[in-house]
């Protein structure tokens, strides 16, 4: 026998289950990279028959036809006919249809089969058709296919038992090539044939999609279940995330602590370690709590099948914006974090969709922006009951919130009008059956997700917090200096010429040198206003003892147009390397860097000289 | 009779995929869907604002299309029983 691994493409329609048989086949033994230059996921793991045979597996992304319509499908064609540069054509094709939709799923069986490439078909989720009375001639199929036809159940122990014996087995020979591609009646007529003469179907779809359909797509209750489950969801985030969050805050700095112990307290390698790698360290680890919590509730309503469900209620809206109804989830992620939230346009179909979608969801007011706000509206906008019912300083709040989404609809729209490929955005969009999401399929899917944050985004912000490190510590004071150590670093300087800049727009040289250090991340900005007014303390005592000085010091226009500032502003390093990671384009980050730093700019000008000229 | 028109419930079979413009690919991903000719079809849902998308049933596969999408399928209604 030849000691060669044997290459096997897994393909197959989306939703038929195909990356729940690759999990079942290879475990934990994943690799999940992107295809070069796009940003499309390439999953490849390896499994060993009982047989003590190796095989290696390359799941490719799920489609409809080979006439592609997108990245993905246009990938897993390409690598099928071993056409996709640095990719070997595979040994084997696992083409994977779901039983209980053979209808449509056969049709891609077909094409698969015209390759003239070795081709296994793998019945799946034989257990959900046996429930519903579904009865296949197996046999008569595999007769009239031409190809070995399997039975899997990929969500199972052991339910892929069948598939290993037979690629395990002699490599099953190639059906002949055909390469004049059939009319899409002449598929469907042979697919109509085929289903005659071995399946019988009692009723077409399962009465429990029925059922939950009439309510989950109800034009009310639809919307009322829709809204009732993100709100169970943000509390969630919020309130389990919170404690996590602070823990591992409170553990980096004793960590820090502990490990700088033993140097001198005051030497610039106590403070790179403790200021720069920890706190870099903790500006990554203290994401991971929301990203997991709220990828668990996106894959499990993935894969439970309700997410197309809340696309198609709300595309409606969507679509007038210039964006899809499957931007929904991404965008109301991202009040949370838009770190999660642009990881999780994935499931978007059409790249210029996506791209919008990632553009605007900085707009979105995550959770770190509040201590800006809070300390802000604390200090500057009176503690006032308006209107009998309404409290000035929550108005205030509202306003901000509502700036961010108004602002993320309009810049949409801006894309849409702008965009040269003005080519209909299909939406097109498939509903399939409810599901029980898999404990092991979930599970695997937020290892990625942690492993991508943490191996990716993690370094760039690293290197980053490091680098702002040494731009606030170098060169140190001298011997007689009045003013705080910040102010003769370079940050300092790059703050004072800064406040050129920023004059006009009403903020003063503080807010400009606590800006720099701010790039890092929103809520550092509070932290670091207190270092340059030479703050000390706990956080606690220096928001308190921050909130009067400002109070004191600023004009109340120069605080509205630091709100407005940070309504906008991209001060989140995480955020841009994150966009960086998923559109694989420096040029994207450039962009969406400098647009929202634009608003920003315009924004606070026209709140400070509005706010100005009124007082 | 178009697709979007088509009564909510009502049976209807499909008669054909009319291109929007020359190579229309929304048009040529509908008929790679199974929207070809006798096969049957029907509304199974509105979206809650002007009733736009459409759940559309063809065999067992349900797909909600915009109400552009749908008006690219003609199909003839079949009397109710």
């Amino acid at each position: 026998m030849s000691e060669t691994i044997l290459r096997i493409a897994l393909v197959g329609n989306p939703n038929c289950g195909k990356t729940a048989l690759f999990n079942q086949l290879t475990g934990g033994r994943q690799k999940v990279a992107n295809y070069a230059g796009v940003t499309v996921e390439r999953k490849e793991g390896r499994f060993v028959a009982p047989s003590g045979r190796s095989f290696q597996l390359l799941d490719l992304p799920g489609a409809y036809s080979f006439a592609a319509t997108s990245p993905d499908e246009a990938i897993t064609r390409d690598v099928c006919l071993g056409r996709y540069p640095g990719e070997a054509a595979p040994d084997l094709i696992v083409c994977v249809a779901d039983a209980t939709n053979l209808r449509l799923h056969l049709r891609f069986v077909l094409e698969v089969r015209r390759l003239g490439r070795p081709v296994v078909l793998a019945l799946n989720m034989m257990d959900a058709a046996k429930r519903r009375g579904i009865v296949i001639d197996v046999d008569e199929l595999q007769r009239r296919l031409g190809v070995p036809v399997v039975q899997t159940i990929a969500v199972q122990r052991g339910g892929a038992k069948a598939l290993i014996e037979r690629v395990d087995g002699e490599v099953p020979e190639a059906a002949p090539s055909d390469p004049i591609p059939l009319t899409a009646s002449e598929v469907h007529a042979e697919v109509r044939e085929l289903l005659a003469a071995t399946v019988t179907t009692p009723r077409q779809t399962a009465a429990v999609d029925d059922a939950l359909d009439r309510w989950a797509l109800h034009p009310v209750m639809g919307m009322v279940i829709l809204a009732g489950l993100m709100f169970f969801i943000f509390q969630a985030v919020f309130s389990w995330a919170k404690p996590v969050m602070d823990g591992i805050q409170a553990g980096i700095t004793w960590l820090g602590a502990w490990v700088t112990a033993f140097l001198p307290a005051g030497s610039a390698l106590h403070s790179l370690l403790n200021d720069g790698v920890f706190a870099g360290l903790g500006a990554v680890l203290v994401f991971l709590p929301q990203i997991l919590i709220l990828f668990f509730f996106i894959l499990v309503l993935e894969e439970s099948g309700y997410l197309p469900r809340a696309a198609f209620l709300l595309d409606r809206t969507m679509f007038k914006a210039g964006l899809t109804g499957r931007a929904f989830i991404p965008l109301l992620s991202s009040f949370a974090c838009a770190i999660p939230g642009i990881m999780a346009t994935r499931s978007i179909n059409d790249p210029r969709d996506r791209l919008t979608t990632i553009m605007v969801a900085p707009l979105m007011t995550c959770s770190a922006r509040l201590p800006v706000y809070t300390l802000l509206i604390a200090a500057f906008i009176p503690h006032r009951i308006v209107g009998g019912v309404f409290n000035l300083q929550g108005i205030v709040l509202f306003v901000l919130y509502f700036a961010g989404i108004f602002s993320a609809l309009a810049v949409a729209w801006v894309i849409k009008r702008m965009r040269r490929d003005k080519s209909e955005h299909a939406l097109i969009m498939e509903l399939p059956s409810y599901r029980v999401p898999h404990a092991r399929d979930i599970a695997l899917g937020l290892w990625e997700r942690s492993k991508i944050f943490l191996r990716r985004v993690g370094g760039i912000i690293l290197a980053l917090t490091v680098l702002l490190w040494f731009l606030a510590s170098f060169p140190g004071p001298p011997a007689d200096a009045t003013l705080p150590a910040i102010d003769y670093s370079l940050a300092g300087r790059i703050g004072h010429l800064l406040h050129y800049i920023f004059a006009p727009i009403g903020f003063n040289w503080q807010i400009c040198v606590a800006l720099v250090p701010g790039l890092a991340a929103r809520e550092v900005a509070v932290a670091s206003l207190g270092t340059v007014y030479a703050m000390s303390g706990g956080e606690d005592a220096v928001v308190s003892q921050l909130g009067t000085l400002i109070s004191h010091q600023w004009s109340l226009a120069t605080a509205l147009s630091l709100l407005a500032w940070y309504v906008f502003a991209p001060q989140c390093m995480s955020t841009l390397a994150v966009i960086r990671r998923e559109t694989n384009s420096w040029r994207n980050v450039a962009i969406a860097a400098g647009y929202l730093f634009g608003l920003a700019y315009l924004a606070s000008f026209a709140t400070y000289q509005i706010a100005a000229a009124l007082s | 009779m178009r697709l979007s028109e088509l009564p909510k419930g009502a049976p209807a079979m499909v008669q054909d995929v009319e291109d929007a413009h020359p190579a229309d690919p929304i048009a040529q991903r509908l008929r790679d869907l199974g929207f070809v000719s006798g096969e049957p079809v029907r509304i199974v849902a509105r979206g809650p604002l002007g009733g736009d998308p459409l759940l559309v049933q063809i065999g067992s596969t349900r797909f909600a299309l915009r109400r552009s999408e749908a008006a690219r399928v003609t199909v003839r209604q079949e009397a109710t029983a």
